[in-house]
């Protein structure tokens, strides 16, 4: 039980890091690998001033704007000098794991002695179910996990409320139409430029997020914890539209999170029937190969069934 | 008014595929004339409007457009007084997103976009009467994605998107070339009828001499990178589609005349 909770949890975590991927990669069709950087980012900020004693609260917001900054780079440096998109995310990627390693002073920060949002949660969680373990459905589970759960599902429903309404905005639809048809949205007086610069803002901000919330429920901040997050976030998205088939923004955003957490108890299930963990990100990047490629083989197949036919 | 002086692009400048596309153009359109532009296939007449749109800078020459020079101004600075359409009917509509929010997008042509909503309620009436003035009952399919209409239907939205807001100047570029005979003349219909109805200053590129000689009231003919001829006034209302036809048929003489010319000189001195 406290494996399916911590998957959950996990699910839920990353599932902020699959909506930054989501606005990268759906909105843009830009495969903007600054997110292996600017997870690992947002968790260094975030653990960095942890340690030093800030608020939780404002240690996660601060991680929210490095990932920003980190994101902001990228869109500069592929829309002003005209670099290419994967390029540009790996030029700011490679220069993330420097300054992860200043902001953080060492490859690996602890967290299990400070104040994080996982000691709000624990309280949260005695509170609700007035003990430090409880049984759920007859299991028992820490309060931490319990509370640390609520935390987060109600984070990731805020986050997806605030995506929803900005992707309705006069702003936000007019970033939607740059990724759509973006002849179109020039036309009609919209600088397709800075809408890349601002959405890679918004979407690496998000990716940072995640990292802090996770280095916050991990209870730890590690240099190398972003390798692979980008097709991590890829998987979550494409399983998001295999489940949720439309194109609406609420259907994306939903399928997004459902993606990330389906994703991650496949994962557990996975760990818990003997997957090598070495193996992970291999399972990941075939699984990510095989959603590409499986609805191209179907579609050659249709057409192949209706030359035959016809 | 729009004015062009001695506009000069070169494409691909100094490799083996260096194509000059205008060898300077220069062209004054008065306020609230329909202007059609003609020429052969490589002739220009794209690249005329494109230069105009901000697709890319001049190499030489100047724009300028209701009083500002607009000669360095990118694209999407030009849109806040363009209004545009394209040949292929798919480029002017975002696929994805509702017929409504197509035209709410357009409804800020050039205006601020911040953190209002793009569909107010008050909105939704407005841009549906509108709709249900093109006839075409497609008031009824308000959300359902703008990809889902056939090219017919999105180009006459995309007609109404360009002309939401009044533009100092409309962009028309082969429109209906890539449309169904029917659909072509509705588009063709629906064109004058806006036009006519806001007097407004327009360029339309068209490949049909029977569209140029009776849409407008002003032909430009574009031949190798500058204008060949100019009807305008009483010479105008003379000119009918055959007259254009002959006209083309000679700058197709004169070419193969200089080819010709060309492999004859050749042959006797290489």
């Amino acid at each position: 039980m406290t494996l399916l909770l911590s998957a959950w949890t996990i699910g839920l975590i990353l599932s902020v890091l699959a909506l930054g991927i989501y606005i990268s990669y759906r909105v843009f069709k830009f495969a903007d690998i600054t997110a292996d950087g600017s997870i690992t980012f947002g968790a260094a900020v975030a653990a960095s001033m942890l340690t030093r004693g800030v608020h939780p609260v404002a240690s996660s917001a601060a991680a929210f704007v490095a990932g920003c900054l980190a994101g902001m780079c990228t869109g500069v440096l592929h829309t002003r000098f005209k670099i290419n998109q994967l390029l540009s995310g790996i030029l700011v990627m490679t220069a993330l794991y420097s300054i992860n390693l200043h902001v953080m002073g060492s490859s690996n920060v602890p967290l299990l002695s400070v104040t994080t949002l996982t000691t709000y949660a624990q309280n949260l969680g005695r509170w609700m179910t007035g003990h430090d373990s409880a049984t759920l459905l007859g299991w028992p589970v820490s309060a931490r996990d319990v509370g640390s759960l609520v935390l987060v599902a109600a984070l990731v429903i805020l986050i997806a409320l605030v995506a929803w309404a900005f992707f309705h905005t006069n702003l936000g639809s007019a970033m939607r139409a740059s990724g759509d048809n973006e002849q179109m949205i020039r036309a009609l007086g919209v600088s397709v430029e800075n809408m890349i610069v601002l959405g890679l803002c918004i979407s690496n901000g998000l990716v940072a997020l995640s990292g802090a919330l996770l280095a916050q429920y991990q209870g730890f901040a590690d240099v190398q914890m972003g390798i692979g997050m980008i097709v991590w976030g890829l998987a979550s998205v494409i399983i998001g539209r295999a489940l949720i088939g439309t194109d609406s923004v609420g259907a994306a955003l939903t399928g997004t999170i459902l993606g990330s957490v389906l994703f991650r108890l496949i994962i557990a299930l996975a760990l818990r029937w003997g997957l090598n963990p070495n193996d992970l990100k291999l399972v990941t990047a075939i699984f990510v190969f095989g959603a590409l490629v499986v609805p191209m083989l179907t579609q050659k197949l249709k057409r192949r069934r209706h030359a035959a036919a016809s | 008014m729009l004015q062009l002086r001695d506009l000069q692009k070169t494409f691909f400048e100094g490799t083996p595929n260096e194509v000059r596309a205008l060898r300077g153009v220069s062209l004054q359109i008065e306020e609230g004339a329909f202007v059609t532009v003609i020429g052969t296939n490589g002739s220009g007449k794209s690249t005329l409007l494109n230069a105009v749109a901000g697709s890319f800078l001049v190499d030489r020459g100047s724009i300028s457009l209701a009083d500002s020079d607009i000669t360095r101004w990118p694209e999407h600075r030009r849109a806040a007084m363009i209004g545009r359409v394209f040949q292929n009917p798919f480029s002017g509509t975002a696929p994805s997103m509702t017929v409504a929010e197509n035209l709410a997008l357009a409804a800020r042509r050039g205006l601020s976009r911040r953190l209002g909503q793009l569909l107010p309620a008050r909105m939704q009436n407005e841009l549906r009467d509108r709709v249900a003035m093109l006839n075409m009952q497609l008031e009824t399919r308000m959300h359902n994605p703008i990809g889902t209409l056939s090219g017919g239907q999105r180009q006459a939205l995309t007609l109404l998107m360009a002309t939401w807001r009044r533009p100092a100047l409309l962009l028309l570029d082969e429109h209906t070339a890539a449309l169904d005979p029917k659909s072509a003349d509705q588009i063709v219909r629906l064109t004058e009828q806006i036009v006519s109805q806001h007097k407004l200053t327009t360029m339309m590129v068209t490949h049909s001499m029977q569209q140029a000689a009776t849409l407008g009231d002003r032909i430009i003919m574009m031949n190798q990178g500058s204008v060949h001829a100019d009807y305008a006034g009483a010479h105008r209302r003379r000119v009918r589609a055959e007259d254009l036809i002959r006209r083309f048929d000679e700058i197709r003489h004169d070419k193969r005349l200089d080819v010709s010319a060309a492999e004859l000189l050749r042959d006797v001195y290489v």
